[in-house]
């Protein structure tokens, strides 16, 4: 009963988008006022329906009701309440019932904090995102049904994948989807200011909190996916290059450099066109990403059930929606007025450079992922591309990005000085050298490419704090958009020194060892105590006790375990970490070796500083935050002329 | 207006090649062996579960210890590289002890970097569908067949020409689309 209230409420949500769209767009372009008073309402229902469906799919998980594929498939009577509920979006089909829930989400943000923008740009944008929701429930109606009846019921489920059974994975989907969704409402703007000719500065201003809100949701969840990948793989990587990962990653570059463009679309009304191709872009690699996903033509160690009826339905719509858009921009961009004029050196230059910069590595990074569909197709061979093909092109194409980064937040608008410029960098050049030199005398060991990370690290935090100086000595307002962009680059800082200080000195080592024995490894003596048998809810485990010392003083008591979960039988790592601001210590158990069994292969990993990296993210999502909930936005039309009038610095000071 | 059509192109080149792509299977990956005869060899035989170790057997007649792929000229068989190691194989095993049960064609193990005990234990205890498995201890023979993974398995004819190699367990599905359809045509 529950899955078919499930059901129905997706064919009326169907209904209500499908009327939505269709009223709400012609409304806004006839100029008929009753028809886009149908925009807000319609996306709430939308919402509503959608949430009763994703309610009912959950419940359906939480109360092991197998005769539901779906749960069947994916879930088991003895997997813990939390991994239940994840479950519900754990499989193809609960992914996609996610997806439009999150895009139902974004409708109603639209609907409820759009009070201030005009009814028909509410209304193309709500219809725009409308027509995306049919067609995704089109797709999970007509190929991907999530409450498909399993008759006779199955007595238990096949169980969630064991890789999935694990708390990052319970928020990391929820927040990736949030950021490839999101990106729909700075599409859905761009489309609707396309359809009504509209590209100005005030566009511009409304799709930023919203693109920064996206962004900063994709960052929280690549960086969720990333430390997952770490700690669950057992092989101590945090990122792959793998199909799947470059599909969240392609959005997140393009979603960067949309950020900037939008500033200077606000700002100075340049680079309209532009920034409108890129808004296009950061939702149509979404689509794209998606497509990859869920059609199984590329390989990759993300095995997801594949379908071709799925992979042509998505294709189709990938085509209709991107190819829409693109023929709309190439009918319509050429309408954008040229903005105001800028020399070489001025912030419109330097955020210009990011945006393109940014493009460049994701067109490289989509090689790199296309590439060997390219070759099959053309029947030259199979390849498959690597981790050396996308750091060699990589890492050149950040580089200048990142050295830009420190220097574009202190560079005026139209016009920079170079005098000034140089003047108010040295001390941050200065501290870049020093860090550059002396960072790697601390580690004993010093190579070019180290240097060369640490001094764009240091730039870049240089340059932030240099950036924060100016503006306390000068005493202009404080705004919470400035705090956030610098929060932000100072997360790239971090970042960047993260990944270059555990690339450069991490040292790690595969090694047997019996009860008893130790090993050293970085200073550190790792000892290994044997191993125990555990019982989890829904698996078996074997425990390894390793106790790690440093100079004879007791550091920590590990604890890897080896599980085999019981339904789908496949053998799990979970390593044991030891995390530290300056360093992690990793330990993960391989098999047993050895005439009783009782000495085993031993993985041991000292990396330092690793948590940088995604402490970096998170300083980076903090600062979307922040830029996002910049109360100009916020301000209605009337309110906002207000503040101008009253408080003038207000508006002068948000320029950076 | 020409510029902006520039996008609009790429993504409707990108939208052939995906098109393209659905068509294809990423995992299959060719061999350069199909069509060419089976590369030679000549492995000791393990013994059967089961099989008293007999010296004096071995000693008086040592070419029934042995293998060589000519021993099969003139018979359409399987070629199955398996390992008591390999976690897909336990699943494949289930299929191929089927297989064998039909009496369709011979299969023959090729038991590829395992340990004698090892792999009799478990074909004691999975069931054995082979009628003979050849020891590749070191993993030579293996390389001469281009094996990248365990489990695979090959199609050779009567010739001793391979005509189909699968990558990755067999199921149920690939045995009936395409392994024995094959076999059929091939034996006639």
């Amino acid at each position: 009963m529950i899955p078919e209230l499930g059901h129905f409420a997706l064919i009326i949500a169907l209904a209500i988008a499908l009327t939505q769209a269709v009223l709400s767009l012609t409304g806004a372009a006839r100029g008929i006022p009753g028809f886009i008073a149908v925009a807000r309402p319609g996306a709430q229902g939308q919402f509503v329906f959608v949430a009763i469906a994703f309610g009912c799919l959950a419940w359906s998980f939480y109360s092991n009701d197998f005769s539901v594929l779906n749960v069947a498939s994916n879930s088991n009577s003895s997997l813990p309440a939390q991994y239940r509920i994840a479950a519900t979006w754990g499989s193809h089909e609960g992914s996609l019932l996610l997806w439009v829930l999150m895009l139902s989400v974004w409708m109603v943000a639209v609907s409820v904090f759009s009070r201030s923008l005009p009814d028909d740009m509410v209304a193309r944008v709500l219809g725009v995102m409308g027509l995306i929701a049919v067609g995704f429930l089109c797709f999970m109606l007509f190929t991907s049904n999530p409450f498909e009846r399993l008759l006779p019921a199955a007595a238990d489920g096949r169980d969630l994948n064991p890789l999935l059974q694990d708390p990052a994975m319970v928020i990391h989907p929820p927040m990736l989807y949030m950021g490839y969704v999101g990106f729909s409402v700075a599409f859905s703007f761009a489309i609707a200011a396309l359809l009504d000719g509209r590209l100005d500065a005030a566009w511009a201003r409304w799709s930023r909190p919203w693109t920064t809100a996206a962004w900063m949701f994709l960052t929280i969840g690549i960086a969720l996916g990333s430390f997952w990948a770490y700690y669950e793989l057992g092989w101590g990587g945090w990122w792959f290059w793998d199909p799947v990962e470059n599909a969240s990653f392609m959005p997140w570059l393009i979603g960067t450099a949309l950020i900037h463009s939008l500033a200077v679309t606000e700002k100075r009304g340049a680079f309209k066109s532009w920034t409108v191709l890129l808004a296009i872009f950061a939702f149509s690699l979404s689509l794209l990403g998606t497509f990859l996903v869920r059609s199984g033509v590329l390989t990759s160690v993300h095995a997801f059930a594949t379908d071709p009826k799925r992979g042509i339905f998505i294709l189709c719509f990938l085509t209709v929606v991107i190819g829409g858009s693109l023929t709309l921009y190439a009918w319509r961009a050429n309408k954008a007025s040229p903005g105001g004029r800028f020399e070489l050196l001025s912030r419109e230059s330097m955020l210009l450079a990011n945006s393109v910069l940014m493009l460049v590595a994701c067109a490289a990074v989509l090689l790199g992922t296309l590439y060997p569909l390219f070759l099959d197709a053309l029947g030259l061979g199979k390849i498959s591309v690597g981790p050396p093909y996308f750091e060699s092109v990589f890492a050149p194409l950040m580089a200048p990005a990142i050295l830009l980064a420190g220097i574009g937040p202190l560079v005026a608008w139209r016009n920079g000085d170079a005098a000034q410029l140089a003047r108010r960098l040295r001390w941050a050049a200065l501290a870049a050298l020093l860090g550059a030199l002396f960072v790697p005398l601390l580690f004993g060991r010093w190579a070019l490419l180290t240097s060369g990370g640490l001094l764009l690290g240091f730039w870049i935090l240089g340059g932030c704090f240099t950036a924060l100086f100016i503006r306390i000595k000068t005493g202009t307002k404080f705004t919470t958009s400035f705090a956030g962009m610098l929060l932000a680059h100072a997360g790239i800082g971090v970042f960047v020194l993260g990944v270059t200080l555990v690339k450069s000195y991490e040292s790690e080592r595969d090694v047997r060892m019996a009860p008893g024995d130790t090993v050293m490894l970085g200073g550190y003596a790792f000892r290994f105590d044997g191993v125990k048998e555990v019982a989890g809810p829904n698996y078996a485990a074997v425990r390894g006790a390793i106790n790690v010392q440093r100079d004879g003083q007791p550091v920590a008591d590990l604890a890897p375990e080896k599980r085999i979960y019981r339904v789908q039988r496949n053998p799990m790592t979970e390593a044991a970490i030891n995390g530290g601001v300056t360093r992690d210590l990793y330990v993960s158990l391989g098999e047993a070796v050895g005439p009783e069994g009782t000495a085993w292969t031993v993985r041991i990993h000292v990396k330092p500083f690793v948590k940088w990296i995604w402490s970096g993210c998170l300083l980076m999502a903090l600062g979307g935050l922040l830029a996002a909930s910049d109360r100009r936005y916020r301000a209605g039309s009337r309110e906002r002329d207000a503040l101008r009038a009253g408080d003038a610095t207000v508006v002068r000071s948000s320029a950076a | 207006m020409k510029r902006f059509l520039w996008p609009l192109g790429i993504f409707i080149l990108l939208v052939g090649f995906l098109a393209a792509g659905l068509t294809l299977d990423p995992r299959e990956v060719p061999s350069p062996l199909i069509g060419k005869a089976a590369p030679a060899f000549d492995l000791p035989v393990l013994q059967q579960p089961g099989e008293r170790f007999d010296a004096a057997a071995r000693r008086l007649a040592p070419s029934a210890r042995r293998f060589a792929p000519s021993d099969m000229r003139g018979k359409v068989w399987l070629l199955n590289v398996w390992a008591s190691w390999c976690v897909s194989c336990r699943d494949e095993h289930p299929v191929l002890v089927e297989l064998s049960k039909k009496n369709l064609l011979p299969i023959l193990g090729l038991n590829y970097k395992d340990k004698d005990e090892d792999a009799q234990r478990w074909l004691t205890q999975f069931g054995n569908p082979y009628q003979v498995s050849i020891v590749d201890a070191d993993g030579r023979t293996g390389i001469d067949y281009g094996v990248y993974g365990v489990p695979e398995t090959y199609v050779i004819d009567a010739e001793g020409v391979i005509r189909y190699k699968q990558i990755g367990p067999l199921t149920e599905a690939i045995l009936e689309q395409k392994v024995l359809p094959l076999a059929m045509a091939l034996k006639k």
